[in-house]
C-alpha cells in the first residue's frame, strides 16, 4: 500500500466540559473510501473540523503526504487539496445554486467574474450529477436534499486529493445515494482519498473499504470493512452488545380504528406543492408517508400542521372542522410538528438544551404562566434520559451538541408537549443506530398510549417497521394507501411508486 | 431524477422587487412634484439632486458594502467631517499641495475603516459598538484640529466649486456628479464582478457557511469597512468642495441618512441582499423629498425628517412582507 495521504497522530481536542477527541490516530490512503464510524457525539465531526482547521487541536499533529502541516482554516485546507462537505448544509442561502457551486473559485477574465461561464458550467455539473434544479434559483428556496446535493457537487468539483463527506446522505433517497456512490467509486479509482461519515450501516458496508471507529472521543480501532461484521461494528461503536437493534414488533391490530379520527383531511391540497388528498389518522395509529425525494412528503405534512396553508379541502381535528391558517391553530388542537430542517426551522442554537426542550411546552402554556423550576428540571431530565441526549447537561448551549444530539433535542421538545397528533418529518435523520432504534421504540410506545403519529422517512424499512398504515406518494400526489400487513416489503412499495398503481 | 428543486415558476426576486418599488415611488414623487410645482420637472432639478446629494450618495454606497456583510457603520459622518477638516487644515495652515493632501486624506479614511473592521472581526465586537467608538474618535479629532470652521481659499478648490460642465442648453453638471456616478459604477462592478464583492454577499448570507466554504472571511469583512471608510472620506471631500469650508459640526447625523437611504433602497439590514443601485435610488428619493419641501416653501425642513421616518417604516414593513413570502415554502 502506498503511504498515507493524510495522517493524524495523537490528536486531542477538548471543549469546555467535554473531551471531544482524546489521543486519536487516523490514517487515510489514496484510492480508498474510508468510513468514520461512531455514535452521536463520538467526535467524528470534531475530527473532521480539526483536520480542516476549523478547530485547532489541543495536541497532536496532522501530516499531509508525510509532511507535518498546521491547517489554519477551511480556505487553507482547500489550497492543500482537502475538499469538505460539513455536516448540515453549509452554503449561502441568499446566493443562487450556481454561485454556491463556484463561489471562491469563480472563473474570471481580467479580474471580472464570468457569469455566463459560471451558469453554463454549473448547469453542466448539475446535469452530470442528475440534480434537477435550475442553477439560477436561490439556494434557500431549494429543499434540503437539493442543498445537500449542491454541497456535494461543489466539493467534488474542487478536484482534490482528499474528499471529506460528513453525513452527506442524511437527506438523500436511494437513487441519489446510488449516484453519489458511483461518483465516489470513480473518484476512488482515480486515486482520491475519501472520508465518509454515515449512520446508515448498509451504505457504509456498500461503499467503504476500511473504517475507523471512535467511541467517546477515543479511537477504538481501524478495520477493513470486509473483516468486520455489523454486530461487531455496533459493539465497537456503543461499547456494549446491542439487543435494541432487534426487530420492533408493531402491535398487531386494529381495534383503535373504530375511534373518532384525530385528524381527518378531505381533498386537502395546495397548488404547485401537492395535489388534493384524503387522510385519516386514528388515536394510537402510526401512519407512514413513503415516497421518493420530491414526491411531496414534506409538503403534505406541512399542510396538516398549517405550516403551509391549503388552498382546497377541509381538515377536521378531533372531529371538529378547523381552518388551519397557521401552526398556532394546529398547536392549540394538540398537533406537534418536528420539521426536517433542524438548522433553519427548529433548534435555537443560542439557547441551552434545557431551554430548547421546554420551548414548545412553555409556548403552549402561555408565557405568563412559567413552568416551575422543579417541574422543568424534572421534565427535561426525563426526556434527556429517555432519548439518551449526550452530554446529559441541560445547561449546555444547543449549538455545542453534535448533529444527532441536536435532532434528539428537537424531538424532545415536541414529545414533552404530549400531543394528540405528532408529526415527525425525518426524525431519525443523522441519528446513530442505537438511538434510532430507541426513537422508533418510543414512537411505537407513544402510539400504544393513544397518540396518533404521522411519520415521514426516506428510509422505507423504517416506515415499514413502525407504521400501521402507509400512504404512498409520487409526483406530489397520493397514489396509494396500504395497510402494513406482514407481506408488504420495501420492494413492494418501490414497485407501487414505480408503476404508480396499487397492485 | 430529483424533481424538487424549485418551488413554482421563477418569480421576481425579492431584492429586485424592493428596488422596483423604490424606483416606482421615486418616479411617482417626481411626477407629482412636476404637476404641483411649476419648474420642478426640469433636467436641472434632477441634476441638482445629484449635486446636492453627491456626498451622501458616495457615503451611502460605502455603507451598502458594510450592511451587505450584515454589519453597520455609524462612523461615516464623523469620518467625512474629519476628512474635510484634515484637508482644509493641511491646505490652509500648512499649505501642503493638493496632490499630496487628497490621497493622504483618503488613506486616513481607509485606515479608520481598517481599524474598525479589524476590531470587529478579530475581537468579535458588535459593529454597532465598534463604529460608535470610531464615530466619537473621529468627531473628537475634528475639534483637535480646529474648534472653528475653516474656510478653504485654495485656488484648486474654489475653481472646482465653480466648474460647470454644460449638458444640453439649460442643464449644468458639476464634477461632483461625475465622481458620484463613477463611484456608483465602480461599486456595482466590484459587488457583482469581483470575488471580493461576491464574498461580501456570502458573508451577509451566512458568515459561518462562508468560512466553511473556504472564503476569506476576515479579509472581506475588514475590506468592507475599508471601502466604507474610503467612501466616507471621499464624501467628506466632496462636501468640502461643495461648501468650500470644513467644520467639526458638519455632517452630523449623516450616518443615519445613509442608513435610511440604504434601507429604502431595498438592502436588508441583516445583510446578504441588496443593490447599490437601490441605494442610489434611495438617496435620490430622500433628495426629492427635500426638493419638494423647498418648492413648497412654507413647511419647515423638519418635515423632511418626518417623511423619511414614514418612508423607512413603510420599507421595513415591505421587506417584512416580501421576506416572509420568500421563506414560506
Ligand atoms: N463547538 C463546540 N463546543 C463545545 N462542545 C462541542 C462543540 N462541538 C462539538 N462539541 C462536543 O463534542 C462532542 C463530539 O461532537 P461531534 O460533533 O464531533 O460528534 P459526531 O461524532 O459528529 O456526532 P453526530 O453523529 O451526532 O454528528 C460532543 O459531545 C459535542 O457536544
Ligand atoms: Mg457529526
Amino acid at each position: 500500500m502506498p503511504g498515507a495521504v493524510l495522517e493524524m497522530i495523537g490528536v486531542s481536542k477538548g471543549f469546555p466540559g467535554v473531551r471531544a477527541l482524546a489521543d486519536v490516530d487516523f490514517r487515510l490512503f489514496p484510492g480508498e473510501i474510508h468510513a468514520l464510524m461512531g455514535e452521536n457525539g463520538a467526535g467524528k465531526s470534531t475530527l473532521i473540523k480539526v483536520l480542516t482547521g476549523v478547530h485547532a487541536a489541543d495536541a497532536g499533529e496532522v501530516r499531509l503526504g508525510g509532511d507535518r502541516v498546521s491547517v489554519t482554516g477551511p480556505q487553507h485546507a482547500q489550497t492543500l487539496g482537502i475538499s469538505t462537505v460539513y455536516q448540515e448544509v453549509n452554503l449561502c442561502p441568499n446566493l443562487t445554486v450556481a454561485e454556491n457551486v463556484f463561489i471562491g473559485r469563480e472563473p474570471s477574465k481580467a479580474g471580472a467574474i464570468r457569469w455566463r461561464e459560471i451558469r453554463r458550467r454549473a448547469a453542466e455539473l448539475l446535469t452530470r450529477f442528475h440534480v434537477d434544479v435550475d442553477p439560477g434559483v436561490r439556494l434557500g428556496a431549494c429543499s434540503l436534499a437539493i442543498q445537500q446535493l449542491v454541497a456535494i457537487v461543489r466539493a467534488v468539483d474542487i478536484s482534490a486529493k482528499v474528499l471529506i463527506l460528513d453525513e452527506p446522505t442524511s437527506s438523500l433517497d436511494r437513487d441519489e445515494v446510488e449516484q453519489l456512490f458511483t461518483v465516489m467509486r470513480r473518484l476512488r479509482d482515480d486515486g482520491v482519498a475519501i472520508l465518509f461519515v454515515s449512520h446508515f450501516l448498509d451504505q457504509v458496508y456498500e461503499v467503504s473499504d476500511r473504517m475507523t471507529v471512535l467511541r467517546n472521543g477515543r479511537l477504538v480501532g481501524e478495520f477493513p470493512t470486509a473483516d468486520l461484521s455489523r454486530i461487531d461494528l455496533v459493539g465497537h461503536m456503543t461499547g456494549r452488545m446491542l439487543s435494541t437493534l432487534e426487530q420492533l414488533h408493531v402491535p398487531e391490530e386494529t381495534a383503535r380504528v373504530q375511534a373518532e379520527p384525530v385528524l381527518k383531511a378531505q381533498g386537502v391540497g395546495r397548488r404547485g406543492s401537492i395535489a388534493p388528498f384524503d387522510l385519516e389518522i386514528h388515536p394510537g395509529e402510526v401512519v407512514g408517508l413513503a415516497g421518493l425525494l420530491g414526491s411531496g412528503r414534506t409538503e403534505a405534512v406541512r399542510l396538516m400542521f398549517g405550516a403551509d396553508v391549503a388552498d382546497s379541502g377541509t381538515v377536521a381535528l378531533g372531529g371538529k372542522p378547523v381552518s388551519l391558517r397557521g401552526p398556532n391553530i394546529a398547536i392549540d388542537h394538540g398537533v406537534a410538528f418536528c420539521p426536517e430542517n433542524r438548522k433553519s426551522e427548529g433548534l435555537i442554537e443560542d439557547l441551552t438544551v434545557g431551554e430548547n426542550i421546554v420551548l414548545a411546552l412553555q409556548a403552549a402554556n402561555g408565557w405568563l404562566r412559567p413552568l416551575s423550576q422543579a417541574k422543568r428540571q424534572e421534565l427535561v431530565g426525563r426526556y434527556m434520559t429517555a432519548l439518551r441526549i449526550n452530554p446529559a447537561d441541560p445547561d449546555m448551549p444547543a449549538r455545542n451538541l453534535s448533529g444527532g444530539n441536536q435532532q434528539k433535542v428537537l424531538l424532545a421538545r415536541w414529545l414533552i408537549t404530549q400531543p394528540k397528533l405528532l408529526i415527525l418529518d425525518e426524525p431519525t435523520r443523522g441519528i446513530d443506530v442505537g438511538a434510532k432504534a430507541e426513537i422508533q421504540k418510543l414512537v411505537v410506545s407513544l402510539a400504544e398510549d393513544g397518540v396518533a403519529v404521522l411519520f415521514v422517512s426516506a428510509e422505507l424499512e423504517e416506515v415499514l417497521r413502525i407504521s400501521h398504515k402507509i400512504e404512498v406518494l409520487r409526483d406530489r400526489r397520493l397514489i396509494a394507501e396500504i395497510g402494513n400487513i406482514g407481506s408488504v416489503t420495501p420492494e413492494g412499495i418501490l414497485e407501487i411508486i414505480a408503476n404508480g398503481t396499487t397492485s | 431524477m430529483t424533481t424538487l428543486g424549485m418551488r413554482g415558476p421563477v418569480r421576481i426576486r425579492r431584492e429586485h422587487a424592493a428596488v422596483l418599488v423604490t424606483f416606482g415611488l421615486l418616479v411617482a414623487m417626481f411626477a407629482a412634484g412636476s404637476i404641483v410645482y411649476p419648474g420642478f420637472g426640469s433636467g436641472q432639478v434632477v441634476v441638482d439632486l445629484f449635486i446636492d446629494n453627491g456626498f451622501l450618495l458616495v457615503i451611502a454606497i460605502g455603507m451598502t458594502f458594510v450592511i451587505l456583510t450584515g454589519g453597520i457603520d455609524l462612523s461615516v459622518g464623523a469620518v467625512a467631517a474629519l476628512s474635510a477638516m484634515l484637508c482644509a487644515f493641511l491646505l490652509e495652515q500648512w499649505h501642503w499641495p493638493v496632490a499630496a493632501v487628497l490621497p493622504l486624506v483618503l488613506l486616513v479614511g481607509i485606515g479608520f475603516g481598517f481599524g474598525m473592521g479589524y476590531v470587529i472581526h478579530h475581537f468579535e465586537i458588535q459593529p454597532f459598538i465598534a463604529t460608535l467608538a470610531g464615530m466619537f474618535l473621529a468627531r473628537g479629532l475634528c475639534f483637535v484640529i480646529s474648534i472653528d470652521q475653516i474656510s478653504i481659499t485654495n485656488p484648486f478648490f474654489t475653481e472646482w466649486a465653480q466648474t460647470r460642465i454644460p449638458l444640453g442648453e439649460e442643464t449644468n453638471l458639476t464634477p461632483t456628479v461625475l465622481i458620484g456616478l463613477a463611484v456608483l459604477a465602480g461599486a456595482f462592478w466590484t459587488l457583482h464582478y469581483t470575488r471580493f464583492g461576491r464574498a461580501v454577499y456570502a458573508i451577509g448570507g451566512s458568515a459561518q457557511s462562508a468560512l466553511l466554504m473556504g472564503l476569506p472571511v476576515a479579509r472581506t469583512r475588514i475590506g468592507a469597512y475599508m471601502v466604507s471608510g474610503l467612501c466616507s472620506s471621499l464624501g467628506g471631500l466632496l462636501f468640502a468642495f461643495y461648501t468650500i469650508s470644513a467644520s467639526g459640526l458638519h455632517e452630523v447625523g449623516t450616518e443615519l441618512d445613509a442608513i435610511a437611504a440604504v434601507v429604502i433602497g431595498g438592502t436588508l439590514l441583516t445583510g446578504g441582499s441588496g443593490y447599490v443601485v437601490g441605494t442610489a435610488l434611495g438617496v435620490m428619493l430622500l433628495g426629492t423629498i427635500q426638493t419638494m419641501l423647498r418648492f413648497q416653501g412654507t413647511l419647515s425642513s423638519w418635515w423632511t425628517r418626518i417623511a423619511i421616518g414614514v418612508l423607512l417604516l413603510l420599507f421595513i414593513l415591505l421587506q417584512r412582507l416580501l421576506g416572509s413570502s420568500r421563506t414560506r415554502r
